[in-house]
């Protein structure tokens, strides 16, 4: 039920609001609103109940396993909430002045430095809200380098076929054409035909590394020599920077610009959708370009960066410096886990998918690469039981959730078919990945002997499968008021 | 080791199972020169204790000040239920609902906000969340130029009275795409566009982005404003706050044909002000331009049961689907923001939202009374306007802004950076939350540093 089906005219919550309604006569009628919008009128009780209720139809970290490739689900440190909360921070108004926000600035100029160690980048933004905001910081940075250098042949980014759809939708966003690359049989790019794709018009190209096929790109010194040399620039989709944490670093690898998800790698919460922080580095190459503002420090106190001192600034992002108290739940998480706990992170998330990679090998499932080691995620093709059972990938993801797992990644990346893309992270025990496994097992199972029965699935849920098809055409947007119900 | 369980025994029975001795040996396909394990910057590990006792060091020693600054993030009242029902680790820590099955609890939240907002907007759909106002109105700049289909024109007519940091994102994130803005001054008596002088040929444009209220909480005269870019066949888009939607006429309605898009900042809707973020951008429009708009949208349909049920839909205009194609870029947004607006907005209905909007203008009208009551102190703007007004001050601003801050008063925003032609001119904000005590301490340490100056 919706919290307006709850609704009753004229039941108010009277202390959430000021007692008084003062009188409206300064502002013309024509300016004011003559109806008032449809709003649930529902009591404190009758909220609390409904939203409480409605967070128990979510899978969550914190109740369920979550697997889910390139996303990066591990524990939220409980911490990093409650401290990000404290009143002082909360309170903080994003105009205040430096000099009442020296604790706040302390904590981003740490995390920025924090985040330039583990990436090997020359500088760092913390502005951008989001990983798609920080791919597109950073390839509005490549174009503003190619731009101040007067190079304005150059139109066209490289893509590998394998990467996430944000990296070509920012390189449309700033105004370039995209070239797809292709992947060699090993799950690395295609040498050759990078080759025969750069040249002058080459802006740059987009990579991620480990790419989205779970496997460390081996060829990397390769590319970034065949990218530089065609005068392209080299950008790094941070996606999957839990696997090298602390082993080896974008920056070493020869990487112009990176954006990280802080929500993948620093543990913050993914909120049902958000939101997320997706900070930029750069070498010293792209340093005058960083999005603003940052903090600087001078020895005694910090303070903004803003155009002043980045005059060549792609500029401002959002209206103050992005997703703020997500940096701080990534500076606390970060600070927890010191420079020990980092290398921890890419070290176990790494054991525990090779680990799994393993037992779905030997329970007889098919790897897309099964030559190759995983790195933080592996990919499982379901292609054969697709077509000898007639079980599809979509069916294993929804009778996992019967078994109580949420699916991992399905059909992405796209040039795998029947993938799933399982990230099992490094905060899962042994126990919880042997059950995954037994469980992906029986419902090849099932498949066998009732494939309708795994076709109809989940059954355990608030819902079984929705009609999309349904949901697109027939555009159910909002609740509209129905029952003879008035607004006032 | 913080946040992994694993055992020295597990540990081993998992190589084992690999087949490899060390972890290390996993890393092997690395090429050995570009191995790098010395973090030297990241301090060493410290313990919940240690971390807690800095946090709370460095909270502290931001103070809490009396706050009369607004200019885009506003102090409200946010009701205790909403913050303990948002950090419900089942909405804090689910991912973005692709598993429409085990994620109706999130996508029935956003059905029901997208209710509201669009509600509040007197507009057919909204969204499900972009990242923040700013970001927002960029997103609804690229938006009209894709939706207007009687206009080719790239042009955007965008006023001087809208955020300066709103501008500067637009101009950031949309000029790399061929758009351009054309600036719209404003009166230097009333605040606002004046609409006679809006020109009378303006040739072809996309769109006018119309702010309600203005950034000098200002009120502009949206029914002419809107009236005038539909003659042109411009597209309308409006950037308005929230909680001013209880009390002010609503997008939808403004002039003839009501704006075709509206967005803005969610802040006001239960979100602690927190350095700016994380906040959310709205958006609502028309259901004419619907396949245009960015982001998530949430859709109610039914199962193979035929109960009814939310999922994710259109999803034929997103990056993971039309990837060089889609109509931006935006994956993950601000669906926990969300949670506690929607949350917000139920606790406080539309008569709660009422009161507070009446509460800000109200006290917002008593702040600017008695400040200038001051000697010195003056009211620049003629026309009316909601929680926000701009005073012009007889000595230097930066002076007496240091003076004000030293009592631990956050006076307003100093206007003479962003408008040259504004010397000595500060915003001021009083929203529900500042009593006639807050107010007379603003005016008392006023006069007497005005007394000194």
């Amino acid at each position: 039920m919706l919290i307006f089906e709850q609704s009753r005219t004229n039941r108010t919550n009277p202390s959430q609001a000021p007692y008084t309604r003062p009188e409206l006569d300064d502002i013309p009628e024509s300016m004011r609103r003559s109806k008032r919008a449809v709003m649930p009128e529902t009591s404190e009780m009758q909220t609390v109940r409904h939203y409480t209720r409605l967070s128990q139809k979510n899978f969550s970290i914190d109740t369920h396993f979550y697997p889910l490739g390139s996303c990066t689900m591990k524990y939220n440190p409980r911490a990093s909430n409650s401290l990000s909360m404290l009143p002082g921070f909360l309170a903080r108004h994003p105009l205040g002045p430096e000099s009442m926000g020296q604790g706040y600035l302390a904590c981003m100029y740490d995390l920025q430095e924090i985040l330039k160690d583990v990436t090997g980048m020359k500088a760092v933004s913390l502005t951008p809200a989001a990983g798609a905001q920080g791919e597109f910081a950073g390839m509005a940075m490549i174009r503003a380098y190619h731009d101040a250098r007067r190079d304005d042949m150059r139109t066209e980014v490289l893509v590998p076929d394998a990467a996430h759809g944000t990296n070509p939708a920012t390189a449309v966003m700033c105004g370039y054409k995209v070239r797809e690359i292709p992947t060699d049989s090993q799950g690395d790019v295609d040498l050759a035909a990078l080759k025969e794709a750069v040249g002058p018009h080459t802006a740059g190209l987009m990579l991620t590394n480990p790419s989205t096929l779970g496997v460390f790109e081996r060829q990397i010194d390769a590319i970034a020599k065949i990218v530089h040399e065609a005068g392209g620039l080299l950008y790094y989709d941070g996606a999957n920077l839990n696997a090298i944490l602390g082993k080896v670093r974008p920056g070493d690898m020869g990487f112009d610009v990176i954006h990280m998800n802080l929500h993948k790698t620093f543990s913050t919460p993914h909120g049902g959708g958000g939101p997320g922080a997706g900070p930029v580095g750069v070498n010293a190459r792209l340093e005058p370009f960083l999005p603003i503002p940052m903090v600087g420090y001078d020895g005694d106190s910090y303070r903004w960066l803003t155009e002043k001192d980045v005059p060549q600034t792609i500029g401002r992002l959002s209206s103050f410096m992005g997703n703020a108290g997500v940096l701080m739940r990534a500076y606390i998480y970060a600070r927890l886990l010191g420079r020990e706990g980092m290398v921890r992170v890419s070290e176990y998330s790494t054991l525990n998918a090779n680990y799994m990679m393993a037992r779905l090998r030997e329970k007889g499932f098919d790897l897309a690469y099964p030559d190759r080691r995983a790195t933080h995620e592996f990919i499982v093709t379901l292609k054969r039981q697709a077509k000898e059972l007639g079980v599809n990938t979509m069916d294993f993801a929804k009778r996992l959730l019967d078994y109580g797992f949420h699916a991992p990644t399905t059909y992405f990346p796209l040039l795998v078919p029947e993938c799933l893309l399982i990230e099992p992270t490094e905060t899962e025990d042994k126990d919880t990945l042997d059950a995954f496994v037994e469980v992906l097992a029986m419902i090849e199972q099932e498949a066998k002997e009732n494939k309708d029965y795994v076709k109809g699935a989940p059954y355990t849920q608030p819902v079984r499968r929705l009609d999309d098809v349904r949901a697109a055409r027939e555009l159910d947007l909002t609740w509209k008021l129905e029952n003879g119900q008035t607004a006032d | 080791m913080p946040f992994i369980p694993h055992t020295p025994e597990d540990e081993k029975q998992m190589l084992d199972a690999i087949g490899v001795d060390s972890i290390e040996q996993l890393f092997d396909e690395i090429p050995a020169n570009l191995r790098n394990d010395k973090l030297e910057v990241v301090p060493t590990h410290a313990s919940e204790m240690e971390i807690s006792r800095l946090m709370h060091q460095r909270s502290e020693q931001d103070g809490q000040p009396l706050c009369f600054l607004g200019a885009g993030a506003y102090e409200h009242h946010i009701p205790s239920a909403v913050w303990q029902l948002t950090t419900r680790g089942e909405f804090y820590t689910a991912y973005t609902p692709y598993q429409a099955e085990a994620s109706q609890g999130s996508l029935q939240v956003v059905y029901e906000f997208q209710t509201m907002m669009a509600n509040l907007n007197a507009l057919d759909v909204s969204n499900a969340s972009l990242y923040d106002g700013a970001s927002a109105l960029a997103e609804a700049v690229l938006m009209a130029v894709r939706a207007n289909r009687k206009s080719k024109s790239k042009i955007i007519y965008m006023p001087r009275t809208v955020h300066p940091h709103y501008r500067k994102t637009v101009e950031a994130i949309v000029t790399n795409q061929g758009i351009t803005l054309e600036l719209l001054d404003y009166d230097r008596s009333t605040g606002v566009i004046d609409p006679d002088s809006l020109p009378e040929a303006p040739g072809d444009f996309a769109a006018l982005v119309i702010p309600q209220p203005n950034f000098f909480g200002v009120l502009e005269e949206v029914d002419t404003l809107t009236d005038w870019a539909h003659e042109h066949k411009a597209l309308v888009i409006g950037v308005v706050n929230p909680i001013a939607l209880a009390i002010l006429k609503p997008p939808g309605e403004w002039g003839t044909d009501g704006a075709d898009i509206a967005c803005g900042e969610g802040q006001p809707l239960g979100i602690p002000l927190a350095s700016g973020g994380p906040y959310y951008g709205f958006m609502c429009c028309k259901q004419a331009i619907v396949r245009q708009m960015p982001g998530r949208i949430i859709g109610r349909t039914v199962d193979l049961d035929g109960k009814p049920g939310f999922t994710l839909t259109l999803q034929a205009r997103e990056q993971h689907i039309r990837r060089s194609k889609a109509t931006s870029n935006i994956c993950t947004n601000q669906g926990l923001m969300v949670t506690a607006s929607t949350i917000h907005m139920a606790l406080l209905g539309a008569e709660g939202l009422e009161r507070v909007a009446l509460n800000s203008h109200a006290n917002n009208r008593k702040l600017i009374e008695k400040l200038t009551a001051l000697d010195g102190v003056d009211e620049v703007f003629s026309h009316p306007v909601f929680h926000e007004s701009v005073i012009k001050l007889s000595a230097p601003l930066s002076d007496i802004m240091r003076a004000l801050h030293a009592e631990n008063l956050l006076p307003g925003y100093s206007l003479q950076e962003d408008y040259p032609e504004l010397e000595n001119c500060l915003l001021v904000c009083a929203t529900e939350t500042r009593t006639e005590e807050d107010i007379d301490t603003y005016v008392d340490h006023l006069q007497r540093i005005l007394g000194k100056a």
